[in-house]
């Protein structure tokens, strides 16, 4: 890997704990440009807490970020924004009571000259987007809790994508979604990929991971397995390793 | 709760939709003209008098102002209950200053032209600093707010009497009693010339927000509806300047302006309220308050961390701080309410806003602020704090006794609250 320059992101042996249980314990792992690495692992193992260390939701007890070879500061959500990092999770993070355009903006908004949110911006810059990410997408007056499962998440999406992200975490991001919508997300994947960014993906669906990731990271019980090419392993090199948390032999990373 | 099957049910609806005006809105100004026509009928039209309408605008004014702050406050999911005691803190301290502290201690004299602005300063710093404590507490220190302002239900009130040495404070400065009503209101000219500038306001704003969405290229609603909407509007505004200004001064309060003047009363001479300060006040807090709400990035967080904490902590808002800014404006309205309802009652007494947190939840709730967090407007809260003292002065002409006059304003309370509910069920939104 070293012939492939400078990581976008290295998380270097993190660990955070929750009263007294490790959650994440001591993982390295890392990320280039133009690349999508799958988190996986049983619930609980600590994917979630990972990336949330790297968004700026949590908060690591030890351990180091570099962006680009640089060490990073991330101590909340805005700090992350800086780096150019965007997250979608699990949860989506949407506050239902507002609208498409306000939830894409939200601690970003645009505003007028005098000051002032700019909603008829917002709204124009919203249905650009989502022309491109969701055509079918109509309800850009409604609070998003009047929307569908997929059109939420396509909701959440937009957002990460809309302010150029350069490293984006997704968070089982095709968990609510039926197969036509898993599709346009893949797609999605692909489309950002080439576009240079970065992509944490925490994804269950072991199919997914085959077809969207380059490197997949197994963690269990806060600890790293290890991490593998995904084209130099079977999925059932990967379930072992998400099951019994044993790396398959011979195998580089 | 407006859509009672009546014969052009549809058409009806359709003319509504094309309004777009919440249903929600229609439905109170419903349930506040049937108030109105009912007791005007029991009365034999003594409801409805220039006078009633008056003294009911200047009797709402103190609640209707820390209502629109309890939006705020109940959509972050959060709850004031300290709002009377602080009140009353304020007017205390506002007592104290202009009948002791400024024209004694300091030496101004009774009638200086810096008593009633010292004062006033005094009273909405005050107000803001208890509102700021009680926002650090639950924003920072994670308590409850439920538990913050219960304690400073006891607190606040109580200190207002220590510093007052529970006496009644008056009389009240001359300037400052302008802001309390009957004493201070702006006379025919200076009420139309203003009912006018609103009316104008109004239907740039309309126009604006038209032209806004055209220049997007966004949908707009049918021209004869945005008409329509502007025509209820200025109508609105200048059938309220029409009534102040129909309200006539007394002849005996005439010949008492006329004799401080050193003149005599022309024979037939008549002169007109217009409008009241204070409702001037409540109007500028309630459209500055509907600006912040919805036009700026303040407003957009309180109903995102109303909405969804989480998904407000995790878009980079620091809710805490939030929490903080949210309860220091609610003190400050507190501290402006102080000033228009000492002025009105001519004097600081300790029972100053007692119950008045029930009254100020209880508007806001009526208006449609949800307690469960993230729905709520300032006009809904305005309109709940005039329909509950319209049902209370209503009461109180009809001759209601006393004890039924509560359970009926409480039972209307828990009634509104249900038409909700089932008008969310309705509408599908959850409950």
């Amino acid at each position: 890997m070293s012939t492939r320059g400078t990581p976008l992101v290295e998380l270097r042996d993190i660990s955070i704990a929750f009263g007294g249980i490790k959650a994440v314990d001591h993982v390295t792992v890392d990320l280039y440009p133009g690349e999508v690495v799958g988190l996986l692992g049983h619930n609980g193992a600590g994917k979630s807490t990972l990336i949330k260390c790297l968004s700026g939701a949590y908060q690591m007890d030890a351990g180091e970020i570099r962006i680009n070879g640089e060490k990073a500061e991330i101590h909340n959500p805005r700090d992350a924004r800086k780096y150019n990092i965007e997250t979608i999770y699990q949860t989506l993070a949407l506050a239902d009571n507002l609208d498409a355009a306000s939830n894409l903006f939200l601690g970003r908004e645009l505003v007028t000259p005098m000051g002032f949110v700019d909603d008829a911006q917002m709204e124009a810059e919203t249905r650009k987007i989502m022309g491109r990410l969701n055509p079918n997408f109509r309800k850009f007056k409604e609070p998003v809790k009047a929307l569908s499962g997929g059109q939420r998440q396509s909701v959440a999406i937009a957002r990460a994508v809309y302010f150029n992200a350069k490293i984006l975490i997704m968070d089982e991001p095709t968990a609510a979604l039926g197969p036509h919508e898993t599709q346009m997300v893949a797609e999605l994947i692909q489309e950002l990929k080439a576009q240079g960014l970065g992509i944490f993906l925490i994804e269950h669906d072991i199919h997914n991971v085959m077809k969207l990731c380059d490197r997949a990271s197994v963690m269990k019980n806060g600890q790293l397995v290890g991490t593998v090419n995904v084209n130099e392993v079977t999925d059932e090199d990967i379930l072992g390793m998400i099951i019994l948390g044993k790396k398959p032999e011979g195998v580089a990373s | 709760m407006t859509d009672a099957a009546t014969p052009s049910g549809v058409k009806k609806t359709s003319f509504f939709k094309a309004l777009e005006l919440d249903t929600r809105l229609l439905g109170m100004i419903g349930a506040f003209v049937l108030i109105c026509v009912v007791f005007n009928v029991i009365t034999d039209g003594r409801f409805l008098t220039a006078r009633n309408i008056f003294n009911l605008s200047i009797q709402t004014v103190s609640v209707a102002i820390m209502a629109t702050g309890m939006v705020f406050v109940i959509v972050t999911r959060h709850i004031d209950l300290s709002v009377g005691a602080v009140l009353a803190m304020c007017s205390a301290v506002m007592g104290v200053l202009q009948v002791w502290l400024l024209p004694q201690t300091l030496g101004l004299g009774i009638g200086h032209p810096l008593v009633a602005p010292l004062t006033i300063i005094g009273g909405l710093l005050t107000g803001t600093l208890i509102g700021a404590l009680n926002g650090w507490l639950i924003g920072y220190q994670r308590i409850p707010a439920f538990i913050v302002t219960l304690g400073g239900l006891l607190i606040w009130r109580n200190f207002g009497w220590y510093l007052s040495d529970g006496q009644t404070l008056g009389p009240l400065d001359q300037h400052f009693m302008l802001f309390g009503g009957i004493e201070g209101t702006l006379g025919t000219m200076l009420s139309w010339a203003l009912g006018v500038v609103f009316a104008v306001a109004a239907v740039w704003a309309i126009w604006r927000a038209r032209a806004a969405r055209i220049q997007h290229e966004f949908p707009v609603k049918p021209i004869w509806a945005e008409v329509t909407m502007m025509g209820i509007a200025v109508a609105a505004i200048l059938g309220l300047t029409a009534i102040y200004n129909a309200y006539e001064m007394p002849i005996g309060r005439l010949k008492r302006m006329f004799a401080e003047r050193g003149e005599v009363m022309p024979e037939g001479f008549t002169a007109s309220y217009g409008m009241p300060i204070s409702v001037l006040i409540l109007v500028i807090v309630a459209v500055s308050m509907t600006v912040l709400a919805r036009r700026t990035r303040l407003g957009r967080y309180i109903f995102a961390a109303g909405g969804n904490p989480d998904a407000a902590e995790l878009s980079g808002i620091n809710t805490r701080l939030l929490t903080v800014k949210i309860f220091a404006l609610m003190g400050f309205l507190c501290g402006l309410s102080a000033v228009v309802a000492q002025a009105r009652l001519a004097n600081h007494a300790n029972d100053i806003g007692t119950l008045d947190e029930l009254r100020v939840i209880a508007a806001a709730v009526i208006g449609g602020t949800a307690l469960a967090g993230g729905i709520g407007t300032i006009y809904g809260a305005v309109l709940g704090a005039i329909i509950m003292q319209s049902l209370q002065s209503g009461m109180a002409m009809v001759g209601v006794d006393a004890p039924f006059q509560n359970i009926i304003v409480g039972a209307v309370l828990v009634f509104a609250v249900w038409i909700d509910i089932q008008y969310r069920k309705r509408t599908g939104e959850k409950v």
